[in-house]
């Protein structure tokens, strides 16, 4: 009963509301470089399947490469502040303001930085700087929630910081750190996203500069195709990487996880 | 009277803000001896063994330890194990945070596991064992390294009272194995009597000595021992003790 509310209802409400959206751009003419209608842009889909494949490919890339880069990055903070009160210290403003400040804004910094004939690098570059938090936030709480009885155990035992860091704390902390790299890599697409819009041109041709170019000359059916592309390729990472993070603690926990 | 293991002489504990929590304490664990630690909630039996553990300072006092490093082992009263290892590799833990090489280390947690009575559970992770099973294990793991002292921080507090009955029997037959010396903490009057040889009762926090009740015979108890005057008597003199203690306190 419940598994067919989960599929029956989403699809009813999904087609209710394409069937209204295609019947009032029909009855009310609108013109399709205002709101195209999702037939049209069913069909834009298909028409352009191999260029938004392409697109998708060099968006995915970016957003791959930068979470590569920030995962590293956070977690190695996240262990240089989970191990001294100083750094961590050090660290809190500038995280802070990493979450605080829009990120966008920093744009035509990175631009001018890597230079206009190098858009890919200030797209890399934005997506680090977006996932940069919530993975060394994650990473950070758990490499800092230890089992106060299992550390008090190492105490006992004589454990170097190097033993503490990689037999306790580090596998310790792994469904924390998921938790985080499963947002940073959603963010790792926002950003690739957001330096695509502020830094891409020709050059780079992912999907955030598809759906810009379409708008420019009006093609809307084309740019919604795009669109519906990104949220494709955002759906495929996140399912992707769930089933990863569930694989990972059903080894970690030698059971499943209790379903939410 | 046997060489001394352990010992705190005249210790205080003080932490910041919450005031004494222990003390003036004295106490002393004889080779191969098992006292048991009776007291209220809050008396301070916990920091008694952490101090006992080495894992904390007194803030005055003196704590004796005559053994090593890697000779104490400490039992807490919920397993403690980690859940991304298996049994066998949370056995060998201590092994190899030691420096001992991996198969050693695992070979060795393996027959310590047979030991307490969990043969055929090496891979096993502590999610898949019963709360009984898990305490083992965790009991296996403070017996790996053949410890000259063994402190058990109300280890049976959460079984069912069959399982608790049958691991104090297991445990006092596996301390007739190797005899380390024993300090088990626990605010169960008749589970002292039947561990120890000797119960130390305390008073209400900060705990002091209220007193000491001999218990006659030694581990493993015989068939029976709960239902003898000896026990009987032994545990009715440190419930007396425990009854005067928390009375003078109230």
């Amino acid at each position: 009963m419940n598994r067919w509310i989960g599929v029956l209802a989403p699809t009813i409400f999904l087609g209710a509301l394409f069937g209204a959206w295609e019947a009032t751009c029909r009855l009310l003419a609108v013109p399709s470089y205002f709101l195209p209608t999702p037939s049209s842009i069913a069909m834009a889909l298909w028409e352009n399947a191999p260029t938004l494949f392409a697109s998708a490919g060099r968006t995915l890339t970016s957003a791959l490469a930068a979470f590569a880069i920030v995962s590293g990055l956070a977690n190695l903070a996240a262990v240089g502040a989970a191990s001294s009160r100083i750094v961590e210290a050090s660290f809190r403003p500038i995280a802070v303001a990493l979450q605080v400040t829009p990120i966008i804004s920093l744009a035509p910094l990175f631009v001018a930085w890597a230079g206009i004939d190098n858009p890919d690098r200030t797209i890399v570059a934005l997506a680090v700087v977006v996932a940069f938090f919530p993975i060394y936030s994650g990473s950070l709480s758990g490499l800092t929630a230890t089992d106060p009885e299992l550390e008090r155990l190492f105490d006992l035992y004589g454990a170097t910081r190097w033993q503490r860091l990689t037999r306790l704390r580090a596998p310790s902390a792994l469904p924390q750190v998921l938790e985080g790299e499963k947002v940073g890599l959603g963010l790792s697409l926002v950003g690739a996203v957001m330096g695509e819009l502020s830094a891409g041109s020709g050059a780079t041709e992912g999907l955030a500069w598809r759906i810009q170019e379409a708008s420019h000359r009006l093609e809307m059916a084309k740019s919604f195709a795009a669109l519906v592309a990104l949220a494709l390729l955002g759906g495929v990472l996140y399912v992707g990487f769930q089933s990863l993070e569930r694989a990972a603690l059903t080894w970690w926990r030698g059971r499943p996880p209790a379903r939410r | 009277m046997a060489e001394a293991v352990a010992a705190l002489e005249a210790v205080e504990v003080d932490y910041p803000g919450r005031g004494r929590a222990l003390g003036p304490f004295d106490f002393r664990l004889g080779a191969g001896e098992i006292v048991a630690l009776v007291g209220p909630s809050g008396c301070g039996k916990s920091t008694a063994l952490r101090l006992l553990a080495g894992l904390e300072p007194p803030t005055r006092g003196q704590v004796r330890r005559a053994a090593g490093r890697g000779e104490t082992s400490v039992v807490f009263q919920s397993p403690t194990l980690a859940p991304w290892l298996s049994a066998a590799a949370n056995v060998a833990l201590p092994l190899e945070l030691a420096g001992e090489g991996r198969a050693a280390a695992r070979a060795a947690a393996a027959e310590q596991l047979r030991r307490v009575g969990l043969a055929g559970a090496e891979r096993a992770r502590p999610a898949q064992l019963s709360g009984g099973m898990a305490m083992r294990a965790s009991l296996a793991r403070a017996l790996v390294t053949g410890p000259k002292v063994l402190l058990l921080d109300e280890p049976f507090a959460a079984l069912d009272e069959i399982t608790r009955r049958q691991m104090a029997d297991d445990l006092l037959a596996l301390w007739a194995e190797r005899r380390p010396g024993i300090v088990f903490v626990t605010h169960n009057v008749e589970e002292a009597v039947y561990m120890a040889s000797r119960v130390v009762v305390m008073t209400p926090g900060p705990g002091r000595v209220a007193g000491e009740v001999g218990v006659e015979g030694t581990a493993p108890r015989p068939k029976g021992f709960r239902t003898s005057e000896g026990f009987r008597d032994a545990a009715e003199r440190a419930s007396e003790l425990l009854r005067r203690a928390m009375g003078a306190a109230s």
